[in-house]
């Protein structure tokens, strides 16, 4: 039995295997719509979320599974005190695999730890969230390709961006990759990934400008800066409008960038970016379903 | 100073200056039996200044916890006053309920029954990060 609480637990060869699955779903999705009948998913989300949550139960769904759990901590036991791993062990004895996202950093491996059936981190507080870093290679790769020989500019909150955190960490196993951090001096990349990144001897360099990072970049990844992660809500309206993704900006990147974010947005992104051809936050939306299915299958251990 | 040998029991040598405390505390010696001396700021050739811990019985030891504070650390064991074995307790790979995390966001903050633990990420250098969050050690 195999839990995903890092992107680092999957081998970039079988990441390549769940992108390959993805590719397949998408091109014969009625192969795949009984795969998972007679099994349960369990969606187990201490903390608000549409997209992940949805896309977790649409991709069961799509499987020809069930789902069954809560949309917020005050549904749950953890209302009356229960602890992570109580409750691990009980959604353990209904479902065949769980979904969860928590608050609180490391939540999802210390289920791991205890729970009887698979568990996936669908997000843990500010520290990672490797599904959606599932959708995030999906969606580079079919839009330039490859995933090695990019030049990655990452904007926004890098601190608190669990999203970020993940998307780096994988990136790092392939070849030729260049990493751009663009964030205001409180919101830079926490020093664990800094440790990673040197250790990783990677290519990387920190900026607080996007319009200077822009002209090089082939991925611009953006966020959000999430208001949930400050703990002093005058740090967060100092520092929510950091970056604001205009035309202007726009018209100084390559013709064939590829602009991502993990959305929710806010203000970062105005809908008036949403026209250009290099807007590729909604594909990357219906790119994760296809990669949990993906992830599904291969910790169900279903052929 | 002279501080007597001891027949049976464990002498922990090389710890730090101002480190033999915090063994004395971790080992919970304030309230035992036996004899047990602490010698403060010993002169040493290879270190300078050195803390020895000396308890004249054989004790179960958290060889991670003396490794985490100082891999330099000897531990010396006592048999009718032969030394009858030196180790020299490594950085271990893991270390459990030694330090704690102090992240607020870490879910070992709310759920205090979890272990623990931190991995060492850097053996040169003696890094340890919280296996669950992965700040630091500090």
């Amino acid at each position: 039995m195999r839990s995903v609480i890092d992107i680092v637990d999957l081998t970039a060869a079988e990441i390549d295997g769940l992108i390959a699955t993805a590719e397949d779903i998408i091109a014969n999705p009625a192969k795949y719509s009984e795969k998972c009948r007679g099994k349960k998913l369990a969606t187990l989300f201490f903390e608000p979320s549409t997209r992940t949550r949805l896309s977790f139960e649409a991709a069961m769904y799509e499987l020809g599974g069930n789902v069954l759990g809560f949309a917020s901590a005050d549904s749950s036991s953890a209302t009356k005190g229960e602890t992570v791993p109580d409750t691990v062990r009980v959604v353990g004895c209904y479902a065949d695999i769980i979904a969860m996202r928590h608050p609180k950093e490391g939540a999802p491996l210390a289920a791991s730890m205890y729970s009887p059936v698979p568990i996936i981190n669908a997000g843990d507080g500010g520290h990672s969230h490797p599904t959606q870093t599932l959708a995030d290679l999906l969606t580079i790769k079919r839009e330039k390709g490859r995933l090695s020989d990019l030049t990655v500019g990452f904007c926004g909150d890098l601190k608190f961006g669990r999203t970020v955190h993940s998307l780096v960490k994988a990136l790092l196993r392939y070849e030729g990759i260049k990493l751009v951090f663009i964030s205001p001096d409180e919101l830079r990349v926490p020093d664990y990934i800094r440790d990673e990144l040197e250790s990783a001897g990677a290519d990387w360099l920190e900026t607080a400008s996007l319009e200077q990072a822009m002209p090089e970049l082939d991925i611009l990844y953006m966020t959000r800066v999430q208001k949930e992660r400050f703990f002093n809500e005058a740090d967060y309206i100092r520092l929510k409008d950091s970056y604001i993704l205009t035309a202007d900006k726009m018209a100084l990147g390559k013709s064939d960038m590829c602009v991502l974010h993990p959305l929710p947005r806010v203000n970062e992104i105005p809908m008036e970016i949403d026209e250009d051809s290099r807007a590729c936050y909604f594909k990357q939306v219906k790119n994760g379903k296809y990669m949990r299915m993906a992830l599904i299958l291969k910790l169900l251990e279903v052929e | 100073m002279i501080i007597g040998t001891i027949t049976n029991g464990i002498v922990i040598d090389h710890i730090p200056a101002g480190k033999g405390m915090e063994i004395f505390r971790y080992l919970d010696l304030e309230h035992v039996e036996y004899e047990v001396a602490l010698i403060k700021n010993a002169v040493s050739e290879k270190m300078g200044k050195k803390d020895i811990l000396k308890i004249s019985e054989v004790i179960d030891l958290n060889y991670e916890m003396l490794g985490y504070i100082d891999p330099n650390i000897t531990v010396n064991i006592i048999k009718n006053g032969e030394r009858v074995q030196k180790i020299r307790p490594q950085l271990p790979e893991t270390i459990t309920n030694v330090i704690k995390c102090k992240n607020p966001r870490c879910i070992t903050s709310s759920e205090p029954e979890l272990k623990h633990i931190f991995k060492l990420t850097d053996r040169e250098k003696g890094v340890y990060r919280c296996l669950y969050c992965d700040s630091f050690a500090k």
